[in-house]
């Protein structure tokens, strides 16, 4: 099996720590991610919005792209963005459930001279993670592990919707068992899927940051450490506007926002700044650590 | 295999016979083409089309045309011969036509419900004709035999539906036995404290019914027993039953309980939730399962018996019982049966609250299932009829939640039918017993039967607050003071188009029912089918809806599908009713498609009798050929189909036949 990697936008921007640590924790497991060479935005969010058809095109190019590339292996391109998972998927099932979608497309590859034959395996880490690699792996890896750290998981609302490939949909455990491998004890709440707020946050703000303030609150009631993340937008909302919400609910939140990626990371001894916790505006205490 | 055709022996004089059921099949299948076509076929005497063939007039027509026209041999085009191959099998043999001269062609349920184009539809009958008009030609003029029906009757489970089945057939003078593999009778009714909609206690109306089972002298009650094996078949069934070893002599003991008191367990450390109070209290490893047991006797557990265990033990109870009933020699005993039919009540499965993970139970103190707060408000229950949360407090504030488990794509998409009036109950008790506040949270509100609506205006009068909305989730995080330390039901208010979180003490979960976990198995056992959700599959949903696929097997309740009471003991009528028609009658016609070898051609490999899964087929070692016994052959072909030389043969299946009717429909592709 191939892993093809498959940044996205938010990787390579806000999300920088992400994919530094995605990428440390694959190679230190021997499973390296070659980036999919010539990759083009997903397709997402407000593109979905102004024309479906346009933006799944868009993201069936990265998977017409990725099959090329693996010739007649069986290939997965792994997404850790929900947004890039989401659309990357939605593009695979439209093309081979609805004909007329599905013609459109091809015929728009046709003439960029690509073909897809529907054999790429859209992938998210967290799946990668629990079923190819497998916590026993992750366990032998932990060589420090993270002594009980109180995590809240958050997983946010697309990596298992709608589409729950391989987790739960409404009580989503991956990230869960994955931190638990590596001694993290995720704290006991029911809001892993809860809404971030998404794109509310810069369009009805007061709307937005009051479902950032449910969560953010929520996780420091419960106890944890740090909110552990597996989605560019959550983290981004979670962890830039805790001073506003401080101001505009009178309650102190700041928590560290992590990607689960980077606790992982962290177990296995690779140093900080490879895995980009150093970018975190809250730092991580290590204190538990 | 190239087969040597055998010409029939007489001049062939067919009729055909196209029906149209009224529209149900003129409406898709041109009938009067599909007579002109019949009409030419070869043989056919006189082909007919009529409005509906199973009419009394329609069979008077077939009767005319045999006598009048000398006909000998009958294709009827119409439904499936499950409905009316009888209907003209008995026509036709009323003017003294072999019944086994008669063909039905389906052109109903194979053609016309299933298929969109007329013209496919037509093209497709006619083959169907052609195949039926060939087939007749070999068919032969066989012999039902006639077999004498066991009186007895067995009835597979001892709840509601098989303690009233059993009644009615011991009360019209059958021998019934009851098997029930708890150590009780009663099954879930007895774990119920009201019965809807007239809030009946429950063990009121049971307890005699399970009274008159145990003193009834022509009901063997065998608690603590499961079937193990069925052979036979409909009026003449071999059961095997496994009666477990309940270590007590039934006959001696009393249930006085006094080797219950004298048990060494220690309370609530070693003992084992206790099955019929939900887990809400503890038993010891000798038990009576509730106050009114039926039989009135303790069993003991032997997983948790310490002699039984371990052999080591003071053995006090033996010491405690004054009429020396306790016998820890005591082995599982099998007992074999003859019974003529079988009712099947073997009930359902409360679904597994657990499962839905966001409505908490399990992790949650305070959620529970409607099973459970039965248990509670019940006087013979863990908290003697107290409605207390699990700190000892009183709710002020409950939420019970409906249709969960039920129509949910993701885990049952049915309606479990009981749940609603089971869910206003439950209001109603938590109102009654602790005045609190409640709110009831539904999808619809389903109350069809007698009495229910009004049970529904009833318990809205007393003001319990209805909110229409599948709940999201039951949670423990607070958004305002009012909130901290509650439970939040938090869900859409269809009606009023808000999401709402609602702060309660305690949350009821109304859950489903589903089939037992172990129906599959029940299901291979005896033979039945079980539809997409895997309750028993009746005969016919409308006309047979307690008669299985397997002649002599009947359902009685839940086991078929969701049910309340009333409906479950009328379907326990109703079966009973069936089981006593079969009974009575004292035989019953078998159907002549046995297999048989042909002596001449046989080369006594063996090779069929291996594969008969029957047993039926032995070996002549003086002829050196294999020996069919028709007794034992149910006609499944798997000698026919395996046999290397053709000498196995199936009536109303024979080569000839089966090649003729292929050979029919791909002349008419």
């Amino acid at each position: 099996m191939k892993y093809l990697y498959y940044p996205g936008c938010s990787l390579k921007g806000t999300s920088r720590g992400y994919e530094e640590s995605i990428l440390a924790i694959f190679e230190k497991l021997q499973l390296p991610l070659q980036e999919l060479e010539g990759w083009n935005c997903c397709g997402a969010t407000a593109y979905m919005a102004v024309d479906e058809i346009k933006a799944l095109a868009l993201a069936a190019r990265n998977l017409a792209l990725a099959e090329q590339v693996a010739g007649n292996e069986p290939v997965s391109l792994v997404a850790p963005c929900n947004s890039c998972y989401l659309v990357l998927s939605k593009a695979q099932r439209h093309m081979e459930e609805f004909e007329d979608i599905g013609d459109v497309i091809v015929k728009a590859m046709r003439e960029a001279g690509l073909r897809y034959e529907g054999h790429v395996h859209v992938r998210h880490p967290l799946d990668v993670l629990v079923n190819d690699v497998g916590l026993d792996a992750l366990r032998r890896a932990a060589s420090q592990p993270l002594n009980g750290l109180k995590v809240a998981c958050y997983y946010g609302c697309q990596v298992v919707r709608p589409y729950a490939t391989f987790d739960d949909q409404h009580n989503p455990q991956t990230m869960h068992e994955l931190l638990k491998a590596v001694g993290a004890e995720p704290v006991d709440w029911s809001l892993g899927t809860r809404c971030c707020g998404g794109s509310l946050t810069g369009t009805i703000e007061k709307a937005g940051l009051r479902l950032c303030y449910i969560l953010l609150r929520e996780a420091k009631v419960r106890g944890a450490d740090a909110v552990a993340t597996c989605c560019p937008l959550c983290q981004f909302n979670l962890e830039c506007y805790q001073g506003q919400i401080a101001s505009m609910f009178g309650d102190e939140v700041d928590i560290p926002v992590t990607y689960f990626s980077q606790l992982l990371g962290k177990a296995m001894g690779i140093d900080e700044r490879t895995l980009g916790l150093k970018r975190l505006f809250v730092p991580l205490t290590t204190a538990a650590v | 295999m190239i087969m040597e055709k055998k010409s029939p022996q007489e001049e062939l004089r067919i009729g055909v016979y196209v029906c149209h059921c009224g529209a149900n099949i003129a409406s898709k299948v041109d009938v009067e083409s599909t007579r002109d076509f019949a009409a030419k076929l070869p043989h056919v005497t006189v082909a007919r089309d009529y409005k509906f063939a199973c009419s009394d007039p329609g069979q008077e027509l077939i009767q005319k045309d045999i006598k009048e026209l000398g006909l000998n041999r009958v294709v009827v085009a119409s439904c499936s011969p499950q409905l009316h191959e009888k209907t003209f099998r008995n026509a036709c043999a009323d003017v003294g036509l072999s019944p086994f001269y008669v063909q039905m062609a389906n052109i109903r349920e194979h053609v016309s419900w299933v298929t969109e184009d007329p013209e496919l539809a037509t093209r497709k009958a006619k083959s169907l004709v052609a195949a039926a008009v060939r087939r007749l030609a070999f068919a032969a003029p066989l012999e039902t035999k006639r077999v004498p029906v066991h009186p007895d009757v067995l009835i597979v489970g001892g709840g509601i539906a098989g303690i009233h089945a059993s009644l009615i057939l011991a009360n019209a003078g059958r021998k019934v036995f009851l098997v029930e593999r708890e150590p009780t009778i009663g099954g879930h009714m007895a774990q119920f404290d009201k019965t809807f909609p007239t809030m009946d206690c429950a063990a009121c109306i049971l307890t005699p019914k399970m009274s008159d089972v145990k003193n009834h002298p022509n009901i063997m009650m065998w608690t603590y027993s499961e079937v193990e094996e069925v052979a036979g078949f409909t009026g003449n069934f071999k059961v095997t039953v496994r009666r477990k070893a309940r270590y007590i002599k039934e006959e001696l003991c009393v249930g006085c309980n006094d080797c219950v008191e004298a048990c060494v367990l220690k309370k609530d450390r070693v003992q084992v939730p206790d099955e019929f109070n939900v887990g809400l209290s503890r038993r010891k490893a000798v038990y009576m399962p509730f106050p009114q047991s039926t039989p009135a006797c303790v069993v003991i557990d032997p997983e948790q018996c310490l002699q039984l265990m371990k052999g080591k033990c003071a053995q006090t109870c033996v010491e405690a019982c004054e009429r020396a009933a306790i016998d820890f020699d005591q082995s599982d005993e099998i007992v074999e049966i003859d019974v003529g039919a079988i009712i099947i009540a073997t009930g359902y499965k409360p679904f597994e609250a657990r499962r839905i993970a966001e409505y908490g139970y399990g992790k949650f103190a305070n959620v529970y299932t409607t099973l459970e707060i039965e248990r509670l408000v019940n006087a013979s229950g863990p908290t003697g009829g107290e409605l207390r949360l699990r700190d000892g407090t009183t709710p002020k504030v409950a939420g019970v939640i409906h249709c969960v488990g039920s129509r949910d794509r993701r885990y049952n998409p049915y309606c479990s039918n009981v749940c609603c009036m089971g869910a206003l109950k439950m209001a109603h008790l938590i109102k009654e017993r602790t005045g609190a506040e409640v709110f009831n949270f539904y999808v619809d509100m389903r109350t069809a039967f007698k009495g229910y609506e009004e049970f529904y205006d009833q318990i809205l009068s007393e003001g319990v607050q209805f909110v229409r909305g599948r709940v999201a989730e039951v949670t423990d995080w607070a958004m305002t003071d009012e909130e901290k330390g509650k439970l939040v039901i938090r869900v859409e208010d269809t009606l009023v188009g808000v999401a709402r979180r609602i702060p309660v003490d305690m949350v009821v979960l109304a859950i489903g029912l589903e089939p037992q976990a172990d129906a599959g198995e029940i299901q291979r056992k005896f033979n039945i089918s079980c539809s997409n959700e895997g309750f028993f599959l009746e005969r016919h949903p409308k006309l047979g809806p307690v008669s299985t696929f397997t002649d002599g097997i009947f359902l009685a309740g839940a086991c078929q599908g969701p049910k309340d009471i009333p409906e479950t003991v009328a379907q326990a009528g109703a079966a009973a009713a069936e089981a006593l028609c079969l009974v009575d009658k004292g035989f019953v016609e078998i159907e002549p498609n046995t297999a048989w070898i042909d002596e001449e051609v046989c080369s006594g490999c063996k090779t069929c009798i291996p594969l008969c899964p029957f047993k039926a087929i032995s070996r002549d070692e003086e002829k050196r050929i294999a020996v069919i016994n028709e007794a034992l052959c149910k006609g499944c072909g798997t000698c026919v189909a395996a046999c290397p030389s053709g000498a196995a043969q199936q009536n109303l299946f024979t080569d000839e036949q089966i090649y003729e009717e292929i050979e029919g429909v791909l002349s008419y592709a």
